[in-house]
Protein backbone atom coordinates (compact mmCIF):
# COMPACT_ATOMS: atom_id res chain seq x y z
CA UNK A 1 0.00 0.00 0.00
CA UNK A 2 2.58 1.99 1.35
CA UNK A 3 4.65 1.73 -2.38
CA UNK A 4 1.75 2.21 -4.59
CA UNK A 5 1.44 5.87 -2.95
CA UNK A 6 4.86 7.08 -3.00
CA UNK A 7 4.90 8.36 -6.41
CA UNK A 8 2.06 10.12 -5.58
CA UNK A 9 3.33 11.15 -2.61
CA UNK A 10 6.50 12.51 -4.39
CA UNK A 11 4.28 14.20 -7.03
CA UNK A 12 1.77 16.41 -4.75
CA UNK A 13 5.06 16.92 -2.25
CA UNK A 14 4.00 19.52 0.49
CA UNK A 15 0.25 19.44 -0.37
CA UNK A 16 -0.12 15.32 0.36
CA UNK A 17 -1.11 15.24 3.34
CA UNK A 18 -4.07 17.61 2.39
CA UNK A 19 -4.64 15.81 -0.46
CA UNK A 20 -4.48 12.39 1.46
CA UNK A 21 -6.90 13.96 3.76
CA UNK A 22 -9.17 14.84 1.43
CA UNK A 23 -9.17 11.45 -0.33
CA UNK A 24 -10.24 10.31 2.87
CA UNK A 25 -12.81 12.41 3.48
CA UNK A 26 -14.24 11.54 0.25
CA UNK A 27 -14.15 7.92 0.89
CA UNK A 28 -16.00 8.13 3.90
CA UNK A 29 -18.63 9.93 2.73
CA UNK A 30 -19.53 8.37 -0.48
CA UNK A 31 -20.40 5.27 0.64
CA UNK A 32 -22.06 7.26 3.78
CA UNK A 33 -24.27 8.84 0.53
CA UNK A 34 -25.19 5.85 -0.92
CA UNK A 35 -25.47 4.50 2.19
CA UNK A 36 -28.31 7.11 3.03
CA UNK A 37 -29.90 6.51 -0.41
CA UNK A 38 -30.40 3.35 -0.27
CA UNK A 39 -31.33 3.45 3.35
CA UNK A 40 -34.77 4.93 2.26
CA UNK A 41 -34.82 2.11 -0.75
CA UNK A 42 -34.30 -0.58 2.30
CA UNK A 43 -37.16 1.56 4.92
CA UNK A 44 -39.61 1.56 2.11
CA UNK A 45 -38.78 -2.22 0.95
CA UNK A 46 -38.88 -3.53 4.63
CA UNK A 47 -42.03 -1.52 6.19
CA UNK A 48 -43.75 -2.43 2.80
CA UNK A 49 -42.58 -6.02 3.49
CA UNK A 50 -44.05 -6.04 7.37
CA UNK A 51 -47.05 -4.07 6.06
CA UNK A 52 -47.98 -7.37 3.20
CA UNK A 53 -47.29 -4.22 0.45
CA UNK A 54 -44.28 -4.95 -1.98
CA UNK A 55 -43.25 -1.38 -1.98
CA UNK A 56 -41.03 0.63 -4.92
CA UNK A 57 -40.62 -1.56 -7.91
CA UNK A 58 -41.18 0.45 -10.89
CA UNK A 59 -37.96 2.21 -11.44
CA UNK A 60 -35.39 -0.33 -12.95
CA UNK A 61 -35.21 -4.07 -11.39
CA UNK A 62 -36.67 -4.59 -7.95
CA UNK A 63 -37.52 -0.45 -7.88
CA UNK A 64 -33.12 -0.28 -7.00
CA UNK A 65 -33.24 2.92 -9.19
CA UNK A 66 -35.83 4.48 -7.20
CA UNK A 67 -33.60 6.53 -4.07
CA UNK A 68 -31.58 8.10 -7.76
CA UNK A 69 -35.05 8.91 -9.14
CA UNK A 70 -36.02 10.47 -5.99
CA UNK A 71 -32.48 12.32 -5.79
CA UNK A 72 -33.18 13.83 -9.04
CA UNK A 73 -36.56 14.78 -8.54
CA UNK A 74 -35.54 17.08 -5.62
CA UNK A 75 -32.40 18.13 -7.24
CA UNK A 76 -35.22 19.92 -9.67
CA UNK A 77 -37.52 21.17 -7.79
CA UNK A 78 -37.85 25.01 -6.77
CA UNK A 79 -36.23 25.46 -3.53
CA UNK A 80 -39.33 28.14 -1.69
CA UNK A 81 -38.31 31.27 0.54
CA UNK A 82 -41.55 31.69 2.61
CA UNK A 83 -42.62 35.65 2.76
CA UNK A 84 -41.25 37.13 5.52
CA UNK A 85 -38.73 34.44 6.36
CA UNK A 86 -35.36 34.66 7.29
CA UNK A 87 -33.58 34.34 4.48
CA UNK A 88 -30.08 33.63 5.65
CA UNK A 89 -31.06 31.53 8.62
CA UNK A 90 -33.76 29.57 6.57
CA UNK A 91 -31.07 28.58 4.01
CA UNK A 92 -28.28 27.99 7.44
CA UNK A 93 -30.73 26.08 8.83
CA UNK A 94 -30.54 22.61 6.80
CA UNK A 95 -26.59 22.76 6.27
CA UNK A 96 -26.47 23.25 9.93
CA UNK A 97 -28.65 20.41 10.58
CA UNK A 98 -26.28 17.83 7.95
CA UNK A 99 -22.92 19.24 9.10
CA UNK A 100 -22.52 17.38 12.09
CA UNK A 101 -23.60 14.17 10.91
CA UNK A 102 -21.00 14.19 8.53
CA UNK A 103 -17.93 15.79 11.02
CA UNK A 104 -19.21 13.04 13.21
CA UNK A 105 -17.83 10.21 10.99
CA UNK A 106 -13.98 11.92 11.73
CA UNK A 107 -13.93 9.74 14.88
CA UNK A 108 -16.03 6.53 14.04
CA UNK A 109 -13.50 3.32 13.68
CA UNK A 110 -14.71 1.32 10.95
CA UNK A 111 -11.82 -1.38 11.43
CA UNK A 112 -8.75 -1.86 12.84
CA UNK A 113 -6.55 1.11 12.17
CA UNK A 114 -9.25 2.57 9.88
CA UNK A 115 -10.30 5.71 10.74
CA UNK A 116 -10.12 9.48 10.09
CA UNK A 117 -9.32 11.33 12.98
CA UNK A 118 -7.57 8.79 15.87
CA UNK A 119 -8.09 10.80 18.68
CA UNK A 120 -7.81 10.47 22.42
CA UNK A 121 -10.85 12.10 22.70
CA UNK A 122 -12.88 10.69 20.57
CA UNK A 123 -16.14 9.71 22.13
CA UNK A 124 -16.17 13.35 23.77
CA UNK A 125 -15.99 14.74 20.57
CA UNK A 126 -18.91 12.98 19.21
CA UNK A 127 -21.29 14.04 22.24
CA UNK A 128 -20.12 17.65 21.33
CA UNK A 129 -20.60 17.34 17.60
CA UNK A 130 -24.42 15.38 18.37
CA UNK A 131 -24.98 18.22 20.29
CA UNK A 132 -24.82 20.83 18.10
CA UNK A 133 -27.37 19.28 15.30
CA UNK A 134 -29.98 20.72 17.33
CA UNK A 135 -29.28 24.31 15.88
CA UNK A 136 -30.49 22.91 12.28
CA UNK A 137 -33.73 22.20 13.78
CA UNK A 138 -33.82 24.82 15.43
CA UNK A 139 -33.37 28.03 13.32
CA UNK A 140 -35.06 26.78 10.48
CA UNK A 141 -38.02 25.97 12.72
CA UNK A 142 -37.93 30.01 13.84
CA UNK A 143 -36.63 31.29 10.36
CA UNK A 144 -39.58 29.56 8.73
CA UNK A 145 -42.29 32.48 10.31
CA UNK A 146 -44.19 29.20 10.28
CA UNK A 147 -46.23 28.40 13.70
CA UNK A 148 -45.93 24.77 12.65
CA UNK A 149 -42.28 24.90 12.41
CA UNK A 150 -42.24 26.97 15.68
CA UNK A 151 -43.97 24.02 17.44
CA UNK A 152 -41.75 21.26 15.48
CA UNK A 153 -38.72 23.25 16.61
CA UNK A 154 -39.73 23.29 20.24
CA UNK A 155 -40.64 20.46 20.16
CA UNK A 156 -37.51 18.87 18.43
CA UNK A 157 -35.11 21.04 21.43
CA UNK A 158 -36.76 20.08 24.39
CA UNK A 159 -36.51 16.31 23.16
CA UNK A 160 -33.24 15.99 22.26
CA UNK A 161 -31.69 18.15 25.19
CA UNK A 162 -33.38 15.55 27.13
CA UNK A 163 -32.56 12.68 25.82
CA UNK A 164 -28.72 14.00 25.46
CA UNK A 165 -28.61 13.02 29.59
CA UNK A 166 -29.42 9.62 29.18
CA UNK A 167 -27.51 8.74 26.17
CA UNK A 168 -24.16 10.60 27.71
CA UNK A 169 -25.23 8.58 30.97
CA UNK A 170 -25.12 5.65 28.77
CA UNK A 171 -21.88 6.67 27.40
CA UNK A 172 -20.58 6.81 30.70
CA UNK A 173 -21.20 3.38 31.59
CA UNK A 174 -18.74 2.35 28.94
CA UNK A 175 -16.32 4.57 29.81
CA UNK A 176 -16.04 3.07 32.98
CA UNK A 177 -15.49 -0.78 31.54
CA UNK A 178 -13.33 0.46 29.02
CA UNK A 179 -11.26 3.23 30.98
CA UNK A 180 -11.05 5.36 27.46
CA UNK A 181 -12.49 8.10 25.34
CA UNK A 182 -10.48 6.70 22.24
CA UNK A 183 -13.13 4.96 19.97
CA UNK A 184 -10.28 2.21 18.70
CA UNK A 185 -9.76 1.35 22.46
CA UNK A 186 -12.82 0.86 23.52
CA UNK A 187 -13.56 -1.64 20.97
CA UNK A 188 -10.42 -3.36 21.63
CA UNK A 189 -11.52 -3.38 24.99
CA UNK A 190 -14.35 -5.43 24.41
CA UNK A 191 -12.05 -7.95 22.95
CA UNK A 192 -11.03 -9.84 26.22
CA UNK A 193 -12.63 -11.26 29.15
CA UNK A 194 -14.11 -14.58 29.87
CA UNK A 195 -16.45 -14.65 26.98
CA UNK A 196 -13.18 -14.60 24.78
CA UNK A 197 -11.32 -17.19 26.91
CA UNK A 198 -14.20 -19.58 25.88
CA UNK A 199 -13.92 -18.60 22.17
CA UNK A 200 -17.44 -17.22 22.40
CA UNK A 201 -15.88 -13.44 21.97
CA UNK A 202 -19.57 -12.01 21.76
CA UNK A 203 -20.38 -12.63 25.30
CA UNK A 204 -17.84 -10.36 26.37
CA UNK A 205 -18.70 -7.33 24.57
CA UNK A 206 -20.67 -4.55 26.27
CA UNK A 207 -24.06 -5.16 25.40
CA UNK A 208 -23.97 -7.99 27.77
CA UNK A 209 -22.56 -6.86 31.24
CA UNK A 210 -23.93 -3.21 30.38
CA UNK A 211 -27.37 -4.75 29.15
CA UNK A 212 -29.55 -2.12 30.86
CA UNK A 213 -27.45 1.11 29.15
CA UNK A 214 -27.89 -1.07 25.86
CA UNK A 215 -31.21 -1.07 25.94
CA UNK A 216 -31.29 2.82 27.37
CA UNK A 217 -28.85 3.71 24.51
CA UNK A 218 -30.91 2.25 21.68
CA UNK A 219 -33.96 3.56 22.75
CA UNK A 220 -32.32 6.75 23.52
CA UNK A 221 -30.62 6.97 20.27
CA UNK A 222 -34.36 6.51 18.32
CA UNK A 223 -35.48 9.54 20.26
CA UNK A 224 -32.36 11.45 19.47
CA UNK A 225 -32.55 11.27 15.76
CA UNK A 226 -36.61 11.85 15.76
CA UNK A 227 -37.02 8.67 14.76
CA UNK A 228 -40.69 6.84 15.35
CA UNK A 229 -42.29 6.17 17.75
CA UNK A 230 -40.79 9.53 18.88
CA UNK A 231 -41.42 11.53 15.75
CA UNK A 232 -43.37 13.60 17.88
CA UNK A 233 -41.50 16.92 16.02
CA UNK A 234 -42.54 15.79 12.17
CA UNK A 235 -45.51 14.25 13.42
CA UNK A 236 -47.20 14.28 10.37
CA UNK A 237 -50.35 14.05 11.79
CA UNK A 238 -50.64 16.95 14.60
CA UNK A 239 -47.74 19.71 13.26
CA UNK A 240 -47.54 18.38 9.60
CA UNK A 241 -43.98 18.03 9.31
CA UNK A 242 -42.33 20.08 12.30
CA UNK A 243 -39.75 22.38 11.05
CA UNK A 244 -39.25 21.37 7.60
CA UNK A 245 -43.06 21.94 7.09
CA UNK A 246 -41.87 25.33 4.17
CA UNK A 247 -38.74 23.27 2.79
CA UNK A 248 -38.89 21.61 -0.59
CA UNK A 249 -36.37 20.67 -3.09
CA UNK A 250 -32.92 20.03 -2.18
CA UNK A 251 -33.19 22.32 1.15
CA UNK A 252 -36.00 19.68 2.11
CA UNK A 253 -33.60 16.65 0.61
CA UNK A 254 -30.70 17.99 3.27
CA UNK A 255 -32.48 17.77 6.70
CA UNK A 256 -33.79 14.16 5.39
CA UNK A 257 -29.97 13.25 4.52
CA UNK A 258 -29.10 14.78 7.89
CA UNK A 259 -31.82 12.67 9.47
CA UNK A 260 -30.70 9.14 7.62
CA UNK A 261 -26.82 9.94 8.63
CA UNK A 262 -27.51 10.43 11.67
CA UNK A 263 -29.34 7.56 12.07
CA UNK A 264 -26.40 5.33 10.69
CA UNK A 265 -24.30 7.09 12.47
CA UNK A 266 -25.83 6.02 16.04
CA UNK A 267 -26.29 2.48 14.54
CA UNK A 268 -22.46 2.76 14.15
CA UNK A 269 -22.13 4.23 17.51
CA UNK A 270 -24.24 1.43 18.84
CA UNK A 271 -21.94 -1.59 16.91
CA UNK A 272 -18.60 -0.04 17.90
CA UNK A 273 -19.61 0.80 21.59
CA UNK A 274 -21.86 -2.21 22.57
CA UNK A 275 -21.68 -4.66 19.52
CA UNK A 276 -17.52 -5.00 19.42
CA UNK A 277 -17.03 -3.13 16.24
CA UNK A 278 -14.91 -5.35 13.98
CA UNK A 279 -14.66 -7.74 16.14
CA UNK A 280 -15.63 -11.17 15.02
CA UNK A 281 -18.37 -13.17 17.46
CA UNK A 282 -16.75 -16.50 17.71
CA UNK A 283 -12.64 -16.64 18.02
CA UNK A 284 -12.25 -18.85 14.73
CA UNK A 285 -13.67 -16.28 12.52
CA UNK A 286 -11.11 -13.49 11.30
CA UNK A 287 -12.14 -9.82 12.72
CA UNK A 288 -13.00 -6.82 9.95
CA UNK A 289 -14.96 -4.52 8.45
CA UNK A 290 -16.80 -7.05 7.59
CA UNK A 291 -18.56 -7.25 10.62
CA UNK A 292 -18.69 -3.83 11.65
CA UNK A 293 -20.83 -3.45 8.58
CA UNK A 294 -22.69 -6.20 9.48
CA UNK A 295 -23.52 -5.16 13.35
CA UNK A 296 -24.56 -1.51 11.75
CA UNK A 297 -27.22 -2.84 9.20
CA UNK A 298 -28.64 -4.97 12.11
CA UNK A 299 -29.01 -1.65 14.37
CA UNK A 300 -30.41 0.04 11.24
CA UNK A 301 -32.76 -2.65 10.89
CA UNK A 302 -33.88 -2.43 14.20
CA UNK A 303 -34.61 1.49 13.46
CA UNK A 304 -37.06 0.44 10.89
CA UNK A 305 -38.45 -2.66 12.81
CA UNK A 306 -39.47 -0.18 15.50
CA UNK A 307 -41.25 2.05 13.12
CA UNK A 308 -43.20 -0.19 11.39
CA UNK A 309 -44.26 -1.58 14.87
CA UNK A 310 -45.10 0.98 17.35
CA UNK A 311 -47.67 3.72 17.37
CA UNK A 312 -46.17 6.93 17.92
CA UNK A 313 -45.70 8.22 21.50
CA UNK A 314 -47.33 10.84 22.88
CA UNK A 315 -45.32 13.77 23.66
CA UNK A 316 -45.84 14.26 27.23
CA UNK A 317 -44.72 10.56 27.69
CA UNK A 318 -41.79 10.95 25.37
CA UNK A 319 -40.34 13.35 27.67
CA UNK A 320 -41.34 11.41 31.17
CA UNK A 321 -39.57 8.65 29.60
CA UNK A 322 -36.94 10.16 29.04
CA UNK A 323 -36.57 11.94 32.14
CA UNK A 324 -38.22 10.12 34.98
CA UNK A 325 -37.51 6.21 33.45
CA UNK A 326 -34.12 6.57 31.76
CA UNK A 327 -32.11 9.01 34.11
CA UNK A 328 -32.78 7.30 37.13
CA UNK A 329 -32.09 3.84 36.13
CA UNK A 330 -29.28 5.01 34.36
CA UNK A 331 -27.77 6.53 37.42
CA UNK A 332 -28.32 3.73 39.74
CA UNK A 333 -27.33 1.37 37.08
CA UNK A 334 -23.49 3.42 36.98
CA UNK A 335 -23.96 3.29 41.18
CA UNK A 336 -24.07 -0.32 40.56
CA UNK A 337 -21.51 -0.63 38.31
CA UNK A 338 -18.95 1.36 39.93
CA UNK A 339 -19.63 -0.73 43.56
CA UNK A 340 -19.18 -4.20 40.46
CA UNK A 341 -15.64 -2.93 39.24
CA UNK A 342 -14.56 -2.39 42.63
CA UNK A 343 -15.12 -6.14 44.00
CA UNK A 344 -13.57 -8.87 42.96
CA UNK A 345 -15.97 -9.91 40.89
CA UNK A 346 -15.24 -7.75 38.18
CA UNK A 347 -14.72 -8.31 34.54
CA UNK A 348 -12.82 -5.26 33.38
CA UNK A 349 -9.34 -5.65 34.88
CA UNK B 1 4.89 32.89 10.09
CA UNK B 2 4.27 29.40 11.61
CA UNK B 3 0.46 27.73 10.28
CA UNK B 4 -0.23 27.39 14.01
CA UNK B 5 0.05 31.38 14.42
CA UNK B 6 -2.41 31.65 11.34
CA UNK B 7 -5.17 28.80 12.57
CA UNK B 8 -4.62 30.94 16.15
CA UNK B 9 -5.37 34.05 14.41
CA UNK B 10 -8.22 32.74 12.21
CA UNK B 11 -10.38 31.44 15.48
CA UNK B 12 -9.37 35.00 17.65
CA UNK B 13 -10.83 36.45 14.66
CA UNK B 14 -13.94 34.44 14.94
CA UNK B 15 -14.04 34.93 18.29
CA UNK B 16 -13.86 39.05 18.68
CA UNK B 17 -16.36 39.44 14.71
CA UNK B 18 -18.35 37.34 16.88
CA UNK B 19 -18.28 39.08 20.01
CA UNK B 20 -18.80 42.60 18.62
CA UNK B 21 -22.09 40.61 17.22
CA UNK B 22 -23.49 39.98 20.32
CA UNK B 23 -23.45 43.57 21.29
CA UNK B 24 -23.91 45.38 17.94
CA UNK B 25 -26.67 42.65 16.51
CA UNK B 26 -30.42 44.18 16.61
CA UNK B 27 -32.20 41.02 16.06
CA UNK B 28 -31.86 39.07 20.00
CA UNK B 29 -31.53 36.03 17.87
CA UNK B 30 -28.71 37.01 15.64
CA UNK B 31 -27.01 38.08 18.90
CA UNK B 32 -27.58 34.54 20.85
CA UNK B 33 -26.32 32.53 17.58
CA UNK B 34 -22.93 35.14 17.50
CA UNK B 35 -22.18 33.86 21.59
CA UNK B 36 -22.81 30.40 19.72
CA UNK B 37 -20.09 31.08 17.48
CA UNK B 38 -17.88 33.23 19.81
CA UNK B 39 -17.83 30.06 21.87
CA UNK B 40 -16.73 28.06 18.69
CA UNK B 41 -14.12 30.15 18.41
CA UNK B 42 -12.90 30.14 21.75
CA UNK B 43 -12.87 26.05 21.83
CA UNK B 44 -10.45 26.51 19.06
CA UNK B 45 -8.04 28.45 20.40
CA UNK B 46 -8.03 25.96 23.70
CA UNK B 47 -7.45 23.32 20.98
CA UNK B 48 -4.37 24.96 19.77
CA UNK B 49 -3.19 25.39 23.49
CA UNK B 50 -3.26 21.85 24.20
CA UNK B 51 -6.41 21.45 26.62
CA UNK B 52 -8.94 19.46 24.54
CA UNK B 53 -11.25 18.43 26.96
CA UNK B 54 -11.59 21.79 27.68
CA UNK B 55 -12.47 22.69 24.34
CA UNK B 56 -14.91 20.07 23.61
CA UNK B 57 -16.33 20.09 26.95
CA UNK B 58 -17.31 24.17 26.01
CA UNK B 59 -18.67 22.75 22.53
CA UNK B 60 -20.71 20.07 24.24
CA UNK B 61 -21.89 22.33 27.22
CA UNK B 62 -22.30 25.54 26.56
CA UNK B 63 -22.86 25.35 22.65
CA UNK B 64 -25.28 21.92 22.78
CA UNK B 65 -27.19 22.98 25.65
CA UNK B 66 -26.88 25.94 28.14
CA UNK B 67 -27.10 27.81 24.69
CA UNK B 68 -30.03 26.19 23.25
CA UNK B 69 -32.06 26.91 25.54
CA UNK B 70 -31.00 30.43 25.48
CA UNK B 71 -32.05 30.35 21.89
CA UNK B 72 -35.55 28.36 23.07
CA UNK B 73 -36.21 31.00 25.19
CA UNK B 74 -35.30 34.23 23.20
CA UNK B 75 -37.36 33.05 20.04
CA UNK B 76 -40.51 32.97 22.40
CA UNK B 77 -39.97 36.01 23.99
CA UNK B 78 -41.00 39.22 22.48
CA UNK B 79 -38.37 41.57 23.01
CA UNK B 80 -38.65 45.03 22.30
CA UNK B 81 -35.26 46.17 20.89
CA UNK B 82 -36.03 49.87 21.44
CA UNK B 83 -36.05 48.71 25.28
CA UNK B 84 -32.78 47.01 25.86
CA UNK B 85 -31.17 50.20 24.84
CA UNK B 86 -33.23 52.47 27.68
CA UNK B 87 -30.69 53.51 29.94
CA UNK B 88 -27.80 53.19 27.75
CA UNK B 89 -25.69 56.35 29.64
CA UNK B 90 -27.09 55.69 32.84
CA UNK B 91 -25.09 52.43 33.07
CA UNK B 92 -22.08 53.84 30.94
CA UNK B 93 -19.93 54.08 34.10
CA UNK B 94 -20.52 50.99 35.72
CA UNK B 95 -19.85 48.97 31.97
CA UNK B 96 -16.67 51.26 31.77
CA UNK B 97 -15.57 50.07 35.18
CA UNK B 98 -16.25 46.57 34.66
CA UNK B 99 -14.62 46.72 31.46
CA UNK B 100 -11.32 48.22 32.89
CA UNK B 101 -11.19 45.35 35.25
CA UNK B 102 -11.39 43.25 32.63
CA UNK B 103 -8.80 44.68 30.53
CA UNK B 104 -6.34 44.93 33.76
CA UNK B 105 -7.38 40.79 34.68
CA UNK B 106 -6.39 39.98 30.84
CA UNK B 107 -2.57 42.45 31.13
CA UNK B 108 -2.08 40.41 33.86
CA UNK B 109 -2.47 37.13 32.07
CA UNK B 110 -0.96 37.87 28.85
CA UNK B 111 2.25 39.47 30.09
CA UNK B 112 2.38 36.86 32.91
CA UNK B 113 5.78 36.42 31.97
CA UNK B 114 6.78 40.22 32.40
CA UNK B 115 5.13 40.83 35.61
CA UNK B 116 6.41 37.30 36.95
CA UNK B 117 3.04 36.20 38.09
CA UNK B 118 2.72 33.36 35.59
CA UNK B 119 4.86 31.07 33.63
CA UNK B 120 3.68 29.55 30.09
CA UNK B 121 3.01 26.09 30.90
CA UNK B 122 5.80 23.55 29.49
CA UNK B 123 5.10 21.49 26.49
CA UNK B 124 3.35 17.91 26.61
CA UNK B 125 4.33 15.00 25.07
CA UNK B 126 2.14 13.06 22.47
CA UNK B 127 1.26 11.05 25.08
CA UNK B 128 -0.12 13.42 27.25
CA UNK B 129 -4.06 12.60 28.12
CA UNK B 130 -5.46 16.39 29.31
CA UNK B 131 -8.54 14.63 29.90
CA UNK B 132 -6.64 11.83 31.84
CA UNK B 133 -4.70 14.56 33.66
CA UNK B 134 -7.69 16.72 34.38
CA UNK B 135 -9.52 13.69 35.83
CA UNK B 136 -6.72 12.96 37.84
CA UNK B 137 -6.52 16.03 40.20
CA UNK B 138 -9.80 16.54 40.19
CA UNK B 139 -10.41 13.45 42.01
CA UNK B 140 -7.60 13.23 44.27
CA UNK B 141 -6.46 15.99 45.13
CA UNK B 142 -9.22 18.12 44.72
CA UNK B 143 -11.87 15.69 45.23
CA UNK B 144 -13.81 17.58 48.36
CA UNK B 145 -14.18 20.75 46.56
CA UNK B 146 -15.11 18.83 43.15
CA UNK B 147 -17.45 17.28 45.61
CA UNK B 148 -18.71 20.64 46.85
CA UNK B 149 -18.46 22.29 43.97
CA UNK B 150 -21.18 19.78 42.45
CA UNK B 151 -23.42 19.55 45.64
CA UNK B 152 -23.74 23.84 45.52
CA UNK B 153 -24.68 23.14 41.43
CA UNK B 154 -27.52 20.56 42.72
CA UNK B 155 -28.23 22.65 45.29
CA UNK B 156 -29.07 25.49 43.00
CA UNK B 157 -31.04 23.46 40.63
CA UNK B 158 -33.68 22.10 42.92
CA UNK B 159 -33.98 25.35 43.98
CA UNK B 160 -34.01 27.12 40.46
CA UNK B 161 -37.08 24.01 40.33
CA UNK B 162 -39.02 24.90 43.16
CA UNK B 163 -39.28 28.44 42.58
CA UNK B 164 -40.16 28.61 38.81
CA UNK B 165 -42.85 25.86 39.49
CA UNK B 166 -46.38 26.62 40.44
CA UNK B 167 -48.56 24.70 41.90
CA UNK B 168 -52.22 25.38 39.93
CA UNK B 169 -55.62 24.09 41.78
CA UNK B 170 -58.20 21.71 39.64
CA UNK B 171 -55.64 20.49 37.08
CA UNK B 172 -56.13 17.04 35.98
CA UNK B 173 -53.31 14.59 35.99
CA UNK B 174 -52.32 11.28 34.51
CA UNK B 175 -50.84 9.15 36.48
CA UNK B 176 -49.18 6.37 34.38
CA UNK B 177 -48.98 3.50 37.04
CA UNK B 178 -52.62 3.83 37.40
CA UNK B 179 -53.13 4.00 33.85
CA UNK B 180 -50.88 0.21 33.65
CA UNK B 181 -52.93 -1.25 36.13
CA UNK B 182 -56.39 -0.58 35.02
CA UNK B 183 -58.13 -4.30 34.24
CA UNK B 184 -60.35 -5.04 30.95
CA UNK B 185 -63.12 -5.44 33.02
CA UNK B 186 -63.55 -1.67 34.51
CA UNK B 187 -63.42 -0.10 31.11
CA UNK B 188 -65.08 -2.88 28.71
CA UNK B 189 -68.03 -4.93 29.33
CA UNK B 190 -69.50 -7.72 27.12
CA UNK B 191 -72.71 -7.86 26.24
CA UNK B 192 -73.90 -11.21 24.87
CA UNK B 193 -76.88 -9.82 22.83
CA UNK B 194 -80.02 -12.28 20.54
CA UNK B 195 -79.89 -11.08 17.13
CA UNK B 196 -82.36 -9.47 16.80
CA UNK B 197 -85.36 -10.75 14.13
CA UNK B 198 -87.26 -8.06 11.97
CA UNK B 199 -90.47 -9.65 10.16
CA UNK B 200 -90.21 -8.90 6.48
CA UNK B 201 -86.34 -7.20 6.26
CA UNK B 202 -83.74 -8.52 4.36
CA UNK B 203 -80.47 -9.86 6.63
CA UNK B 204 -78.35 -7.32 7.41
CA UNK B 205 -74.72 -8.97 7.14
CA UNK B 206 -73.14 -8.58 10.37
CA UNK B 207 -69.21 -8.29 10.56
CA UNK B 208 -67.93 -10.90 12.84
CA UNK B 209 -68.33 -8.46 16.30
CA UNK B 210 -69.89 -9.97 19.68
Amino acid sequence: MENILLPLENFFGQLWPLVWSIVKIVLILIPLFLGVAYMTYAERKIIGAMQVRIGPNRVGPFGLLQPIADTVKLLFKEVILPLRANKLLYILGPVLALGPALVAWAVVPFADGWVYADINAGLLFLLAVTSVEVYGIIISGWASNSKYAMLGAMRATAQMISYEVALSFALLAVLMTSSSLNLGDIVASQGQGIGRDMGLSFLSWNWLPLLPMFVVYIISGIAETNRSPFDTVEGESEIVAGHMIEYSGMAFALFFLGEYANMILVSAMTAVLFLGGWLSPVSFLPDGFFWFALKMSAMLWLFLWARATFPRFRYDHTMRLGWKVFIPVTLVWLFVLAVWMMTPLSLWK
Amino acid sequence: MEFKTLVFYFFSTIVLLAALGVILARNPVYAVLSLVAAFVGASGVWMLLEAEFLAITLVLVYVGAVMVLFLFVVMMLDIDPARLREGFWRYLPLALLVGALLLGEMTLVLNGDWFQAMQAPAAAGAEYSNTQALGRVLYTLYAYPFELASLVLLIAMIAAVSLTHRKREGVKRVDPAQQVKVKRNERLRVVSMPVEKEEDAAPVATAGES
